[in-house]
């Protein structure tokens, strides 16, 4: 997984509530057995026009946000569908942290998986970041892990708050299947209790 | 005297390997998972990449779902390469990990979420996790289901064990009677109206109270399986008598004296009278009217007998900027009476509702009348063993009589990912849980409610009361 440690580029404001997964990632763009080419299906429906041209009104498609690294989200991004074909599309556009007052649960998983850097912060905090990301000069932040922050143009920083468990698998880039299993002995011998006691369940 | 639990920590607690830190994440030990041909294949890769084995393969049940064709006439062939892609590699890697398969002509084929209970894979007490959002569904039979991307399933698969964040817990308690020709589904979507797409996000949710003691099994699963789209990550009641009862007759569950053993530790899943939640809701199912959809998201919903909203009686921008929106996206004016929006599809299917008692629902509505000249209705059942019974039940030639178009089981057009996709502009109303731009078609719209309600749209072209079909319900 690709560490995540200091991260600087562009906001893009994307402040709708309840934008799904569907949205993010139509199902069209599911019927593969890896992840290539995913960056193509982001938003398709709101980023392309029906004859295939990009949308200029949507926001990525608007000269100062072609390079965002970051999208400022409204609230419960990422509700629906489970498919994490959502967050590696987002992934290979470019986008490398979301920062939002919420998120819905698997969706929030899936990014940690990926190295996508998820920050909660209060509505208002929300609010005033998007105002000020709303204009091309001034969307420029700067996104540190190490210090928990977030910089902005105008000098001023915001700090977030993230679990310890989650932000050193970030900042490392942990192979987390690879962690719990050096737990194996655990498992099995916990495995071995619940099955005895549970045997229905063997 | 020991810490009164909610059975939503009994079921972490009782699945923890270990604790990996003061903030709530612990090691959970996953007893079940169903696994899908669209959301594994990469998981699979990851292992084959890795070198890795799958830790215990009998504690997985795979099926073909979401992609297969659901004409009437059953054949192997997928309806594209992609999917066809698909189904190939999840045959490649069941046979390479021992995993078993439900394959399209499988007899036992059907959504995951409907043939997983049906085969009595699901029991009271385990913890379920699946690359699926609808994995609630499971705690209507007391267990705990959640949905996982899949990344999450490769390391599920390789471990048994997820690295999980304990849940703040809800307890939503529904009491009163249903009126007649009211269902579970017109409850669930009154309940996610009531507290948003967002309102248990971070929660999971029990479910409590006479309503739901008195609803079947089927029915309970409905609204578990619904509730993921007020945020819950994992929705369950306690199990009940009609939990065992529906349990007993299922192929895979336990026999004699294991049977009995398990009983005594099911009757024990329960929240501790003193145990205390981090929130509650009360629901009144007796005000309850039939519920639909008139917006872009499951918590854009009313009662039948109200009008569709105006944005600008809303205070807050933010709302009033998503309901425009989303009226924009429908094709609705604001004002308009819900039962005057007519409709170009009908569609009965879905994890949520095409259990045989939705079937018979629909039917009870739909026999002896003929679907509106100007609406393709279909009913794809939930699993073929479903299917198999409707037809038994005499239910599929009223539907065909109808003028319904009876089909093979699969998720079809609840998300459009396999050749039933509608058009845009078309108008569905629909027995699924999703009503997302774009999720039954490109520029397609969707209004969610109850089978029965979609069977009285079907038969008169645009939404409606069913409780006005005289002598219907």
């Amino acid at each position: 997984m690709q560490p995540f440690t200091t991260v600087s580029g562009k906001a893009a404001p994307m402040l709708a509530a309840n934008i799904d997964t569907d949205v993010i990632m139509p199902k069209q763009f599911l019927k593969g057995i890896d992840r290539n080419g995913l960056d193509r299906g982001v938003f398709f429906d709101l980023r392309f026009l029906p004859s295939g041209a990009p949308n200029p009104e949507f926001i990525l498609n608007q000269p100062g946000w072609l390079a965002a690294r970051f999208l400022v989200t409204g609230p419960n991004f990422g509700c629906g569908s489970s498919r994490e074909h959502a967050v590696w599309g987002l992934k290979q556009l470019g986008i490398r942290a979301l920062i939002g007052s919420s998120f819905a649960g698997i969706f929030y998983d899936n990014c940690q998986r990926n190295g996508v850097l998820v920050i909660t912060l209060e509505d208002v905090l929300v609010q005033a970041l998007g105002r000020l990301i709303s204009q091309p000069e001034t969307a420029d932040i700067t996104v540190d892990l190490v210090t928990q922050s977030i910089r902005l143009a105008e000098g001023s920083v915001i700090d977030f708050k993230i679990d310890g468990l989650r932000k050193t698998a970030l900042l490392q880039g942990l192979d987390a299947i690879g962690s719990t299993l050096q737990r194996s002995a655990q498992i099995r011998e916990f495995e071995q209790r619940h099955l005895q006691a549970n045997p229905w369940l063997r | 005297m020991t810490h009164a639990k909610t059975l939503y920590d009994k079921h972490i607690d009782s699945h923890t390997v270990c604790a990996l830190d003061d903030q709530g994440h612990v090691l959970l030990y996953i007893d079940r998972q169903v696994i899908n041909e669209y959301t594994s294949p990469q998981a699979f890769s990851g292992l084959r990449d890795a070198g890795r084995d799958v830790w215990r393969p009998q504690t997985a049940l795979a099926v073909v779902d979401h992609v297969n064709p659901t004409a009437p006439m059953r054949v192997a062939a997928m309806a594209d390469a992609g999917g066809a892609l698909q189904v190939s590699y999840l045959q490649q890697n069941c046979e390479k990990f021992g995993i078993e398969l439900l394959d399209v002509l499988d007899q036992r084929q059907g959504i995951e979420h409907v043939i997983a209970p049906e085969q009595g894979f699901i029991l009271p007490g385990m913890v379920i996790a699946a690359g699926d959002s609808h994995t609630t569904t499971y705690g209507a039979l007391g267990a705990f289901g959640f949905g996982i991307g899949t990344s999450e399933i490769e390391h599920l698969l390789a471990t048994q064990t997820l690295v999980y964040k304990r849940l703040k817990s809800m307890r939503v308690n529904v009491e009163g009677t249903l009126g007649l020709g009211l269902t579970s589904k017109d409850l669930i979507m009154a309940l996610i109206a009531k507290i948003g797409a967002s309102g248990a996000t971070g929660y999971a949710i029990e479910f409590t109270g006479s309503t739901i003691d008195t609803l079947s099994v089927e029915a309970r699963m409905t609204i578990c399986n619904m509730a993921v789209e007020a945020g819950a990550r994992g929705a369950f009641m306690a199990p009940d008598d009609k939990v065992f009862a529906y349990l007993q007759l299922k192929p895979r569950a336990p026999q004699g004296e294991q049977w009995v053993r398990a009983m005594t530790r099911w009757r024990l899943l329960y929240s501790d009278p003193d145990a205390q939640f981090d929130q509650e809701v009360q629901l009144d199912a007796s005000e309850l009217e039939p519920m639909v959809t008139w917006g872009t998201s499951p918590d854009q919903a009313a009662a039948i007998g109200s009008r569709v909203p105006d944005p600008q009686a809303v205070s807050d921008l933010i709302v009033r900027q998503d309901m425009r929106r989303a009226l924009n996206y429908m094709g609705l004016q604001a004002g308009t009476p819900l039962n005057e929006v007519v409709i170009s599809h009908a569609f009965i299917g879905s994890c949520t509702n095409a259990r045989i008692e939705d079937l018979r629902d629909a039917a009870h509505v739909v026999r002896g009348q003929k679907v509106a000249s100007h609406v393709r209705a279909m009913i794809v059942p939930g699993s073929t063993q479903v299917r198999d019974q409707a037809e038994a039940e005499g239910l599929a030639a009223i539907f065909t009589d109808a003028g319904f178009e009876w089909r093979q089981s699969g998720c079809s057009m609840c998300l459009a990912m396999n050749d039933d996709v509608l058009a845009p502009g078309d108008r569905c109303a629909s027995s699924t849980n999703r009503n997302f731009e774009g999720r039954q078609g490109t520029g397609a719209r969707t209004h969610l409610m109850s089978p029965a309600m979609v069977a009285a749209a079907a038969i008169t072209g645009h939404l409606i009361d069913v409780r006005q079909l005289s002598g219907r319900i």
